[in-house]
């Protein structure tokens, strides 16, 4: 048994108390203005001491979350060094920033294009967000639906923010994306006859979640991960890309990178350049613990940002509601949305249902802040939580539905002596993906930098300013192909002249004619955790 | 005070917090790591770990991310290993025995010990999925390895030099093109796309006000 606190334990059988009469009633649905009450006050988007005016750079006067602005304010790594930019340690056609699925999928597509690729990334290929996604991926391939009604589904979802343009390419190659993935061999949850086994997720119209068990993500990018070895394209793994370079032109020319162990400097040059650098997770943006890899620090929205790449919606951001409260092994790993759709009620200190548990995730997770504010919350090793009344799964469903539906949630709880068949979680809101990114057009290059194209969660726009449960599995896959295809074509076009760091130079400038005298060096590449065990 | 364990990280002695899993307790120690960490939750392999405990004779081997630590703990971290990656052609190969024979003919050798099967940090029965493979047995050997995070930690431990994750990759790429059911409105659905069929229909959507579209989404219906 877990080592829990006499208040947790003291909380815990109130929660047992009313389990049985809990069950038979869902939780009152909040009305569309209680919605937006909640969401306002609560949810972490809307708290606007967080936030701050950026003085520099192409979103100039637009808000951003301190530690964004942080890194996009940041020192550059590269001024005070003297790099020889005449004599590339790379010389490629297509450079490929980011081994998560979004950059190997567009190394795929480069590589069939006839373009020399070149990876580079911060970890090994596939350590990334990619790799730990569970849910699944949508597409509209069923006969009731169509790519209409994902359409329709993706845009109400994201707010009526996405840019319409993207979205279209996002759903019209969705079945396409999954053709793709199987004729690769990514082993899709089928039945006998072949029929995709797929289900909801939170906001969709249509069942059309698709799932390799409960380790889509991984599947994928495993595979997509042996495509890339197989085809012989080079992975330059431990190897941070931290500044673009430019040509005279202005045109993106390359990058310089940095060996993540020795910190030795290299020059790549490449006629066309592609960023699929993830997340952002690692900034804790307000101090929020994360879902996501080590390596996910925004580095890719720094780079273009000082190259004059416009970022769009980098003010939102997706929290989960169910991140892992306790043990704090696990603080802030993701706790599945499968969790409440088979049933399990979010019920604070006391042993109250406070929430309809399948709200929206903005929704509920800003319910959860509410009610820890409070005083409702539980108090754990790294702040507060509610629970999470998983035994009721079982008490609905049946026994034995836990251990079919959600093994690896079992799996996860069960390695710290908690068996969530017979006792409930604690859980807390976790920071789970970065709704905004670079801009972009429909075939994937920045809106403002000519040779830079951008794919995956580095992108900003494509479901607007929330995002479904399996859009983004989808869209690192469809954007990622666009970014290959559209680079295989674009470098047979492009004749580099000289090579330069200017642009991070007047960057600087702009940055000390604002005031601004930044000591924080970026991209950040890694969060510093020494002698932090909290987080 | 919060309760205290010694562990010899590489031999040298730390006190960290007992609560700490490996990877954690290595931070506390001052460790800023780059090798040896990735999902930092169980899903990436990178952080395959051997250990043992003082006194027992016996070496573990788990992830540190999802381990914690215990009195009196010696830690090696297993960063990388140096599996054997054969290339192929997946639109080329097929999936029959020889495929095997041809990429991977040491698993043939296997003597039988189990050593993968204990050291795996998944808790996999490696050692049958490898006899599955043997006999071009796929989709076994695609299921029973399927929750392979491909740490590598199986293969430091066999005798015959086998790269067991790598196996069981071929053996699930095999079986999800090759094997499993074809989807049929999956391609008719791809084809429709091809053809322009629903083209129109999306552009009226895109094309409508905002206002519009916010009726339709609030009154659009679910699928039971
Ligand atoms: C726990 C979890 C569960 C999820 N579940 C789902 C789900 O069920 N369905 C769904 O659709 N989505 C899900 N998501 C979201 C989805 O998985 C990610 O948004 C998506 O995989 C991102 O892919 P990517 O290729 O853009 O980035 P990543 O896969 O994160 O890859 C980015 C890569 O770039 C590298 N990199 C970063 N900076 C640099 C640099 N400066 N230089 C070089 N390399 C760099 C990183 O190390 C990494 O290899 C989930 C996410 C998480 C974290
Ligand atoms: S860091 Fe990914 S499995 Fe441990």
């Amino acid at each position: 048994m877990y080592n829990y606190t006499n208040e947790q334990l003291e909380s815990m059988k109130k929660v047992e108390a009313t389990r049985q009469e809990r069950c038979g009633k869902l939780h009152r649905r909040l009305t569309a203005e209680e919605k937006d009450a909640v969401l306002k006050e609560y949810h972490p988007d809307y708290i606007t001491s967080a936030y701050e005016v950026l003085k520099v750079g192409p979103n100039k006067g637009e808000k951003v979350l301190h530690e964004l602005a942080d890194v996009l304010q940041g020192k550059s790594r590269v001024l005070d060094m003297d790099i020889d930019l005449s004599k590339p340690d790379y010389e490629t056609d297509v450079l490929i920033i980011g081994a998560g699925g979004a950059g190997s999928s567009a190394a795929i597509e480069a590589d069939n294009a006839g373009a020399k690729v070149m990876m580079v990334t911060k970890l090994r290929i596939g350590d990334a967000n990619t790799m730990m996604a569970e849910g699944g991926i949508q597409a509209a391939d069923k006969p009731n639906d169509s790519p209409a009604i994902h359409y329709l589904d993706a845009f109400g979802g994201g707010h009526f923010a996405a840019k319409p343009e993207l979205l279209y390419r996002l759903v019209s190659e969705a079945p396409d994306a999954i053709r793709w993935l199987n004729d690769l061999g990514v082993m899709f949850d089928k039945m006998p006859d072949g029929t995709m086994v797929t289900t909801h997720g939170g906001g969709t119209s249509r069942k059309r979640m698709h799932a390799c068990k409960d380790y889509s993500g991984a599947e994928i990018m495993r595979t997509l991960r042996d495509e890339v070895l197989n085809r012989g394209i080079p992975v330059i793994d431990f190897t941070s890309a931290i500044e673009l370079i430019k040509d005279t032109d202005g045109k993106v020319a390359g990058a310089v990178l940095m060996n993540m162990e020795t910190k030795d400097i290299l020059v790549a040059k490449a006629k066309v350049v592609i960023i699929a650098t993830g997340g952002a997770g690692r900034l804790h943006y307000q101090g929020f613990p994360t879902s996501n890899h080590y390596g996910a620090t925004a580095d890719g929205l720094v780079l273009a940002y000082r190259a004059g790449g416009k970022l769009l919606y980098a003010d939102t951001l997706q929290y989960h509601p169910t991140g892992a409260a306790e043990p704090t092994q696990i603080f802030g790993a993701l706790v599945t949305e499968k969790v409440r759709s088979l049933g399990a009620q979010l019920v604070n200190k006391n042993g109250e249902a406070f929430v309809y548990s399948l709200e929206t995730r903005d929704v509920t997770a800003s319910s959860i802040i509410k009610e820890c504010s409070k005083g409702n919350g539980v108090k754990t090793t790294d702040g507060q939580g509610v629970w999470l009344d998983t035994p009721q799964i079982e008490i609905l469903g049946g026994e034995g539905t836990i251990e079919k539906r959600i093994p690896a949630m079992m799996r996860m709880f069960g390695k710290y002596g908690i068996d969530i068949r017979k006792e409930p979680i604690l859980i807390y809101p976790t920071l789970h993906y970065q709704n905004g990114g670079i801009d972009i057009s429909a075939d994937g290059m920045s809106t403002t930098i000519e040779n830079l194209y951008v794919a995956g969660e580095a992108v900003g726009g494509i479901h607007g300013r929330n995002r479904l449960m399996g859009n983004s599995l989808l869209d690192i896959i469809v954007f990622g192909r666009i970014a290959g295809k559209s680079a295989g074509k674009k470098f047979k076009e492009v004749t580099l002249k000289d090579l330069t760091l200017d642009h991070v130079k007047s960057f600087d400038k702009e940055l000390k004619d604002a005031g601004l005298n930044p000591e924080i060096l970026s991209p950040k590449l890694l969060p510093n955790y020494t002698k932090q065990p909290a987080i | 005070m919060e309760n205290m364990v010694n562990v010899y990280l590489f031999g040298k002695k730390y006190q960290v917090p007992s609560s700490l899993t490996i990877m954690k307790a290595m931070e506390y120690a001052g460790y800023q790591l780059v090798r040896g960490c990735g999902c930092r939750n169980g899903f990436c392999g990178a952080c395959s770990t051997i250990y043992r405990i003082k006194g027992d004779k016996e070496l573990k081997a788990c992830l540190a991310c999802q381990t914690k630590v215990e009195d009196n703990m010696y830690v090696a971290t297993l960063p990388f290993f140096p599996l054997v990656k054969e290339v192929y052609d997946i639109q080329k190969i097929s999936p029959s025995e020889q495929i095997m024979m041809q990429l991977y003919p040491e698993i043939y050798a296997c003597v039988g010990c189990n050593a993968c099967t204990k050291a795996c940090t998944q808790g996999l029965n490696v050692m049958q999925y490898i006899a599955y493979a043997q006999r071009g047995d796929f989709e076994s050997c695609a299921e029973e390895s399927f929750d392979c995070v491909m740490c590598g930690v199986c293969s430091s431990r066999c005798p015959a030099g086998i790269s067991h994750p790598q196996v069981a990759e071929l053996s699930r790429r095999l079986y999800g093109k090759y094997i499993a059911p074809e989807t049929t409105h999956l391609l008719e659905r791809v084809k429709e796309i091809d053809d322009g069929k629903y083209k129109e229909l999306i552009e009226t959507l895109m094309n409508k006000p905002i206002s519009e579209l916010k009726e339709l989404y609030n009154n659009r219906e679910i699928e039971k």
